[in-house]
């Protein structure tokens, strides 16, 4: 299981965030932002104690969560690996590179492997068409890939 | 104000500079077609209905939203224009429940009317159709999604007229839907059933619960007593089901109908309401005279009872105890009533005629009962009362008008009347109230100073001596605002009328649809309300404690206002409701939720 992030400490961060942007406008995606990444998710207890600290009511919170992709409902795993899909990364071979993720750690795309380690996401271009094909491991990038690269970059985490 | 010269269609218009498009052409008598556009609540150019040919602009542009501007040159009825309106409601069409024989909104639905108008003739997109859920859980709203078109006009209603935002646009891209948060049910979301959703949809994809069967069903069951009672507020609408201006009032030819129909008794709510005012003005001294907890807070309306329960459970206690007039109305029939004729109470069924959902919620809560009997059985909307005529093919334009029953129930006073628009509650309340610390009668009755639809009416007045501070207000919004004033001690009253729509009853959930475009030029809320005030001027009697049968109520059956008895049948009580409680399991995330 993901290790539980629900915490009295993480709440109180919670907290302080909603304090921070309380009154300000647009204060809803940077506190959904920094929701995102204390709780690793964002759940109806989240989202219900962001509605009542920034007053704003719960069906425009989870519209705006369900819209971007960025949010996430279940909780992911420790690292989200991103392998993108735009049509550079594509032309140059990301889906063997998808597919051998899949293989290596048993999980199909928008999964969570059951010991909680990896998410795995197809993500539309991230902009790095250079180093194509492309994927992040959280906020590390790994460019120019092969097939053969995956177990490897796996291994460190 | 200033000024701008444009021409709409080779006429030369000239309209303020704050205009959009659509009003421009409007002021110069062109009709331009609107499907999302709701005036002052949905203003958002999403649904591309209204496209409009500038001169020298890059492309078409939604009338709805563009402003004018000094020599404006614009086209609303070019190939060009009429071409992409049409393909633009193709386009709807194609992921849209066409199942227009069967459905609720035939021939009185927005998007039927629109493709009609603009001669579509078939759907060139053969595409996939996004599978839904019919939302029916709740008593009171059916929420079909295979019917959006997510115009929003129902998000806007819900997030910026009523303030409570029940209703948003959840997922994205072709699995956008419009649905309460967690894709829950209506019935798991505070909604307070108010129903000014399915008043704004343009289609069928928000309706009421159809109880229509279920009251045939009884009224053809010759075992049971069928009682029928008419809320104030729907005689100020049914006319419209049938073609007549708006607040025209149909008094006569409704309880015409209603007999037709087969009810055995058929009576009107505002006995009840005249029964209200006795309870509740007697309260109100009581809590006045007692040290009692002031404001108190008018408690006919149970969308405002529950936005009340869910939002300021602080203030549950300042609610009047008094149940609805309907709810009331119910408790007698099933004592007094079946006493007085001798009809056993189980086979009595009561039949509320409402211009509200909300009250169909309200008639299924627990507490709403007498020995163990309903108060209420069924609450129908206006709306559906003109669908049972229909049914009945009974020709409604051409019905004589009758007479409510007579009988125990049968007598009601121009006070009653007034308790559908916002406002008449507490004057009612004033007519009897002033008379009793007065101590004499009083002969002007009209408190026009807390007519009319400002958001919030506050009045003072000396009544026996002593200062009365009152309020109004009508719309969550509106109540949100000034229980907030009454809680900071900014202002301070002795009594408080909220009603849950604004307008109050006449502009209910249940009331029948009006078109967006009638809705540009007419304040529903003042023509509904001018037919109730019409009716209480010409009664002899406006004050409720004038009423002979409520006074023979009281000698016979309930001894005294607020007596046990009373309390018995005819108050309740209220408590605090959490907004989307947790449910255990439902949540995935590994937390304690």
């Amino acid at each position: 299981m993901a290790k539980n992030t629900f915490t009295a400490e993480n709440f109180t961060k919670l907290d302080q965030v909603i304090q921070k942007y309380a009154d300000k406008k647009g204060a809803l995606i940077p506190v959904l932002n920094d929701a995102q990444k204390i709780f690793g998710c964002l759940p109806m207890e989240i989202q219900k104690k962001i509605s009542e600290g920034l007053n704003i009511a719960l069906a425009e919170i989870y519209g705006v969560v369900t819209f971007y992709s960025q949010f996430s409902l279940e909780p992911k795993g420790e690292y989200t690996i991103g392998v993108c899909l735009g049509t550079a990364c594509y032309v140059k071979g990301a889906q063997k590179i998808i597919d051998r993720i899949k293989k290596e750690i048993s999980i199909g795309v928008g999964e969570t492997s059951p010991n909680g380690k990896f998410t795995l996401e197809a993500t539309r271009c991230i902009g790095a068409c250079g180093l194509a094909p492309v994927l992040t491991v959280n906020e590390d990038v790994y460019g120019r890939l092969v097939e053969g690269d995956v177990p490897g970059i796996l291994e460190k985490y | 104000m200033e000024k701008v010269t444009l021409t709409i269609d080779n006429i030369n218009v000239e309209v303020p500079k704050s205009y959009t498009i659509l009003q421009a052409a409007k002021h110069a008598g062109i009709d331009i077609p609107t499907l999302c556009f709701l005036k002052d609540v949905n203003e958002v150019g999403a649904c591309r209905v209204c496209l409009v040919e500038i001169e020298g602009a890059r492309a078409l542009q939604a009338s709805c939203v563009h402003p004018v501007s000094e020599g404006m040159v614009i086209k609303t009825n070019s190939k060009k224009v009429r071409e992409a309106r049409k393909s633009n409601v193709e386009l709807i069409l194609s992921n849209h429940n066409r199942e227009c024989l069967t459905c609720d909104r035939n021939r009185n639905c927005e998007l039927q009317s629109i493709s009609e108008e603009l001669g579509i003739r078939e759907i060139p997109f053969e595409g996939e159709k996004i599978e839904t859920i019919i939302d029916d859980k709740s008593f009171s709203i059916v929420r079909d999604p295979s019917k959006c078109i997510l115009c929003g006009r129902c998000v806007n209603t819900c997030k910026n007229v009523q303030k409570i935002g029940i209703l948003d646009f959840v997922n994205r891209g072709f699995d956008t839907q419009v649905a309460p948060a967690f894709e829950k049910s209506m019935a798991d979301a505070p909604c307070i059933y108010c129903g000014q959703c399915i008043v704004a949809c343009p289609v069928a994809a928000l309706r009421e619960k159809d109880d229509v069967e279920k009251v045939w069903d009884m009224i053809d069951n010759p075992d049971i007593h069928v009682v029928v009672q008419t809320a104030p507020a729907v005689r100020a609408g049914l006319g419209e089901c049938f073609g007549l201006p708006i607040g025209t009032r149909v008094t006569g030819k409704m309880v015409s109908a209603l007999k037709r129909l087969g009810f055995d008794k058929v009576y009107d709510t505002n006995f009840a309401a005249d029964l209200t005012i006795m309870e509740e003005g007697h309260e109100l001294l009581g809590r006045i005279q007692n040290g009692g907890k002031l404001p108190m807070i008018t408690s006919c309306s149970p969308g405002w009872i529950r936005y009340c329960e869910f939002n300021y459970p602080e203030f549950i206690e300042n609610l009047s105890t008094c149940k609805s007039p309907h709810q009331m109305m119910g408790a007698i029939i099933k004592t007094y009533y079946a006493e007085k004729h001798n009809v056993d109470p189980k086979k009595i069924f009561v039949v509320s005629i409402m211009p509200c959902t909300s009250k169909k919620t309200e008639s299924s809560r627990s507490e709403m009962n007498v020995n163990g009997l309903r108060d209420v059985d069924a609450v129908l909307t206006t709306r559906e009362l003109g669908k049972m005529i229909k049914q009945a093919r009974i020709n409604f334009l051409e019905l004589e008008d009758d007479k409510f029953d007579e009988d125990l129930l049968g007598d009601y006073t121009g006070a009653g009347v007034i308790f559908g628009a916002t406002g008449g509650v507490m004057e009612a309340a004033l007519r009897t109230v002033a008379e009793v610390l007065e101590g004499k009668s009083i002969e002007n009755v009209d408190y026009k100073e807390i007519r009319g639809i400002a958001d919030i009416k506050e009045a003072s007045l000396t009544l026996g001596g002593k200062e009365v501070r009152i309020a109004i207000a009508h719309g969550t919004a509106s109540a949100a605002k000034l229980l907030d004033m009454v809680k900071s001690g900014e202002r301070e009253y002795h009594f408080i009328e909220i009603m849950g729509c604004s307008g109050g009853c006449v502009t209910g959930g249940g009331q029948p649809h009006v078109s967006a475009k009638i809705l540009m030029d007419v304040d529903v809320r003042v023509e509904r309300a001018k037919a109730l005030y019409e009716e209480d001027a010409i009664l002899e009697l406006r004050k409720s404690h004038e009423n002979p049968q409520i006074k023979k109520l009281y000698d016979d059956f309930l001894g005294k206002p607020n007596s046990h008895k009373a309390h018995e049948l005819l108050h309740t009580h209220y408590a605090a409701k959490e907004q989307f409680p947790k449910e255990k399991n439902e949540c995935s995330c590994g937390c304690d939720c």
